[in-house]
């Protein structure tokens, strides 16, 4: 004879559909069984079947390697990956690496910032190297510098003294770099070059080379010292394939190219980004060649709008409605397929970076029970 | 998408190009009726019994693969779900992400009062769009008959916004639906354990209902297959919300798994607007400026994740507006130009001394732009650049904004023939370019603010 408890009754019964109890003689003075109510039993025909609706693609998304290690020629501590997806979802086979944030970091005090961004870094920003290094303390995989006082119109600064400041800031910090120009496209290339040549073996992005300007100096200059290209264009898919062929029929492999058809802030041209991200992953994925690269995109014209940094009553208080602008920027173009984001806020970056950890399936966190939301929240 | 061709929808027509719907022929009918511009009633001859089986055909044939729900009834109503493609760039998105703002049973009777005033009167215009909210989720938080039904009446009458009515106690349910039955609100929710019961007040009641099987996909088919089979038609899916971690991960991907099943693998018993509830944030998160932009963070991944609805607490209005702008960004509509016609515009009565102002066509800008100069109540002439649809500082990147681009335009518009001057404000994000523009163009360059916003104040301070 076997003497089992009651408790451990009770929790096999619930566990089973059926529960056969034989030869048993029970000693209670009362016996009471709660059984619940019959779970979903399909009343009629036959049961749908749920199957991951899992595709093929011709395509793959090629891999760009960011910053070198000292064995791979540079001085990088650690590099970042970007792209080499080959389906759209994670559920078809997944997203080979996660999407990366850039700081943003500029090479002379942004007296144009808004308010909410100038108390943030203005404290740093007489010098780009220790702002790098409060970007990186912040938590972005690598950063950006933006040499835009080498503008003409702004402070001209020559090509030779822009490759210092680089330099300085490969000294100051140990993360991949993006190179911003000034947007100047008789300078931006004479620029490059110089950068080019004082990083070599760097593996910098180079951003960027655009429609307007020489580009094939600054495919050569990626060539001969061993950097990636930023192919960007304005919010048309046609340019960006034109410009993608320009580059790679210049000598640019075509992992060492990144694309960014442009952002538009949120509520200024969002949505024309958002299908043009949709579009550009879709049609690399399904064979297009020529657009089978990792997307990055500047979330940080997020700031451009009005509604991010203005001080208007109406809308509530600038410093929470800022980075959250910023934010859902973000998360917009990241769920278009960005492989990439340029940023400015340290809450919006934060706030990205968890979406994105969430988003692969890394993040661990304390779960809700949603059943027990409506007595809950 | 149901990938149907006109020529497909054309052999289902009469052909006899009668024009009584209002186009020249049955093929341009046809092309209409797959962009949801006429609907299959507009043709007459249709109606004709000879042509009932053909009728039926194509009601199956241009049918979205998402069934449009509607919620509420009389004056305001919510429709949700009716889309007809997975990405906005293959057609369009139809109905925008509803908001229901949730209030519950154990809110005092002032608290609640309060509350609704507030999402009744929320109301944000952009770019000449009223942005609102879409209705009230009541649920019962304390699980008493009584209190419920209170809350639910309170909610009745003092708001026509569209309800849902949340429980997960049968009892409860009946008890809000026989006070609110009228507003045919949604019914939250059929769960795996008392799909049976719900399943029945929704067919007593005649209300849509939410199927909500949280993270198990198969429950969710087994749950509507159900409701299908008790002749219920309009359902909601939850597959549950889950803010963090690993089950925010099952979650995106079962959203983004629902819509493709249901739209390219055409597996009707999915074909159902889905339901977001972002307010779960809540739960463990009590301090409030974090909560609200938790929330909002939240909600944005749910709307782009096909949510066609969604269930939010937070009612900060800086938390709402990067929300409701996203939603009027991805719902507008791709296949509408994105530029103004180019030329010379004028603000208010602009005479020989008024200012004279350049924006691009990108329509965005140049609608900011003139509200803002309509608001500054100072006449003027705002001269549009073709700029390829782009913004200012976008079109100059791409060279689609150019000082030769703007002489031809001052040109073009012979705007030396309508002001005495020759001063040109140009936008502050085209600095860059104001000394090219002088020496092409020959006018005086004056910078204006970078953003149009200050433009009013610009003027006064600088124009005489």
């Amino acid at each position: 004879m076997v003497k089992v408890n009651l408790d451990e009754i009770v929790s096999r019964l619930l566990d089973a559909e059926e529960v056969e109890l034989e030869k048993v003689s029970i000693t209670a003075e009362e016996l009471t069984f709660n059984l619940r109510q019959a779970e979903a039993k399909l009343l009629e025909k036959k049961r749908i079947k749920f199957e991951p609706p899992i595709r093929q693609y011709k395509g793959k998304i090629a891999e760009v390697q960011l910053g070198a290690t000292k064995a791979e020629g540079g001085s990088r501590k650690k590099v970042v990956k970007l792209g080499g997806q080959a389906s759209l979802y994670h559920f078809e086979g997944g997203r080979k690496n996660k999407p990366v944030v850039a700081f943003d970091v500029f090479d002379m005090p942004m007296q144009s910032f808004p308010r909410v961004l100038r108390d943030i870094w203005s404290e740093v920003w007489d010098d780009p190297g220790e702002w790098a290094k409060k970007a990186v303390k912040l938590g972005t995989e690598l950063i950006t510098i933006h040499l835009i006082s080498t503008d003409p119109f702004i402070k001209d600064t020559p090509p030779r003294e822009a490759a210092k400041t680089i330099e300085e800031v490969l000294q100051a910090v140990d993360v991949p770099l993006i190179i911003g120009g000034s947007g100047n496209p008789q300078k931006d290339p004479l620029v490059f070059e110089k950068v080019a040549e004082a990083a070599e073996g760097e593996m910098l992005l180079l951003a960027s080379a655009n429609l307007d300007l020489d580009h094939k100096r600054i495919v050569d200059a990626a060539n001969k010292y061993r950097h990636n290209v930023l192919s960007f264009t304005s919010m048309n898919i046609t340019d960006q394939q034109a410009l993608n062929k320009l580059l790679r029929d210049e000598g640019l492999p075509k992992e060492r190219l990144v694309q960014d058809p442009t952002t538009g802030a949120l509520g200024y041209g969002l949505d024309y980004t958002y299908s043009i991200i949709e579009r550009l992953k879709q049609n690399a994925l399904n064979g297009d060649d020529i657009l089978q690269n990792p997307i990055f995109c500047g979330v940080t014209n997020a700031w451009a709008a009005r509604e991010a940094w203005m001080d208007e009553p109406a809308w509530g208080p600038r410093e929470y409605r800022g980075p959250l602008w910023e934010t859902i920027t973000a998360v917009t173009v990241l769920n278009a397929g960005a492989d990439g984001m340029m940023m400015l806020h340290p809450e919006a970056v934060r706030a990205t970076k968890e979406i994105i950890d969430s988003m692969s399936g890394e993040l661990r966190a304390q779960e809700i029970k949603y059943e027990n939301w409506l007595s809950e929240v | 998408m149901a990938k149907i061709s006109p020529l497909q929808i054309y052999r289902l027509l009469p052909g006899t190009n009668c024009r009584e719907c209002g186009e020249t022929t049955c093929m341009a009918f046809a092309s209409a009726l797959i962009e949801r511009k006429k609907i299959y009633e507009d043709c007459t001859q249709l109606k004709e019994k000879k042509y009932a089986e053909q009728r039926e055909k194509l009601i199956e044939l241009t049918t979205p693969p998402i069934k449009e729900v509607v919620i509420g009834a009389g004056e305001k109503t919510a429709a949700i779900g009716g889309e007809e493609v997975m990405y906005r760039h293959e057609l369009t998105y139809f109905n925008p992400t509803a908001f229901f703002l949730d209030v519950h049973d154990e809110m005092s009777e002032k608290e609640l009062n309060e509350r609704l005033e507030r999402i009744k009167k929320f109301n944000v215009t952009r770019i000449g769009q009223k942005l609102s909210l879409n209705g009230i989720a009541v649920r019962s938080k304390s699980n008493d008959a009584a209190k419920f039904g209170e809350a639910v009446l309170n909610v009745v009458e003092k708001c026509n916004l569209p309800l849902v009515i949340c429980s997960l106690n049968p009892e409860l349910l009946e008890v809000g639906l026989e006070i609110a039955a009228k507003k045919r609100p949604l019914i939250y929710a059929a769960t795996k354990e008392k799909w049976n019961e719900v399943a029945k007040l929704a067919l007593k009641y005649s209300c849509p209902v939410v199927a909500s099987s949280p993270g198990d996909m198969q429950v969710l088919i087994d749950l509507v297959q159900n409701l299908l089979g008790k002749g219920i038609r309009d359902i909601v899916l939850d597959i549950g919300s889950y803010p963090k971690g690993e089950k925010f991960y099952e979650m995106t991907e079962n959203l983004a798994m629902l819509r493709r099943l249901a739209i390219e693998n055409e597996v009707k018993v999915l074909g159902f607007p889905i339901l977001g509830v972002p307010c779960v944030i809540w739960m463990d998160e009590k301090e409030p400026v974090k909560g609200a932009m938790a929330e909002a963070t939240f909600a944005a991944v749910q709307m782009l994740r096909f949510c066609d609805m969604l269930i939010l607490h937070s009612l900060d209005i800086w938390a709402l507006l990067p929300l409701l702008t996203l939603r009027q960004n991805i719902y507008s509509d791709p296949r509408v130009p994105v530029s103004v016609q180019a030329g010379l515009n004028t603000i208010g009565k602009p005479d020989e001394n008024s200012p004279l102002l350049f924006t691009s066509n990108f329509a965005l800008t140049y609608y900011t732009v003139a509200g803002d100069l309509e608001s500054s109540k100072i006449s003027c002439y705002v001269l549009v650049v073709d700029t390829g649809g782009l913004a200012v500082e976008a079109s100059m990147a791409g060279s689609k904004l150019t000082a030769e681009g703007i002489k031809r335009a001052l040109e073009e518009t012979k705007a030396s023939e309508k002001v005495k001057h020759k001063k040109l404000i140009i936008p502050g994000r085209a600095a860059r370019i104001s000394g090219e523009i002088e020496d092409a163009t020959g006018w005086e360059v004056m910078v204006g603010p970078v953003d149009s916003s200050k433009i009013g104040a610009y003027l006064k301070e600088k124009w005489r």
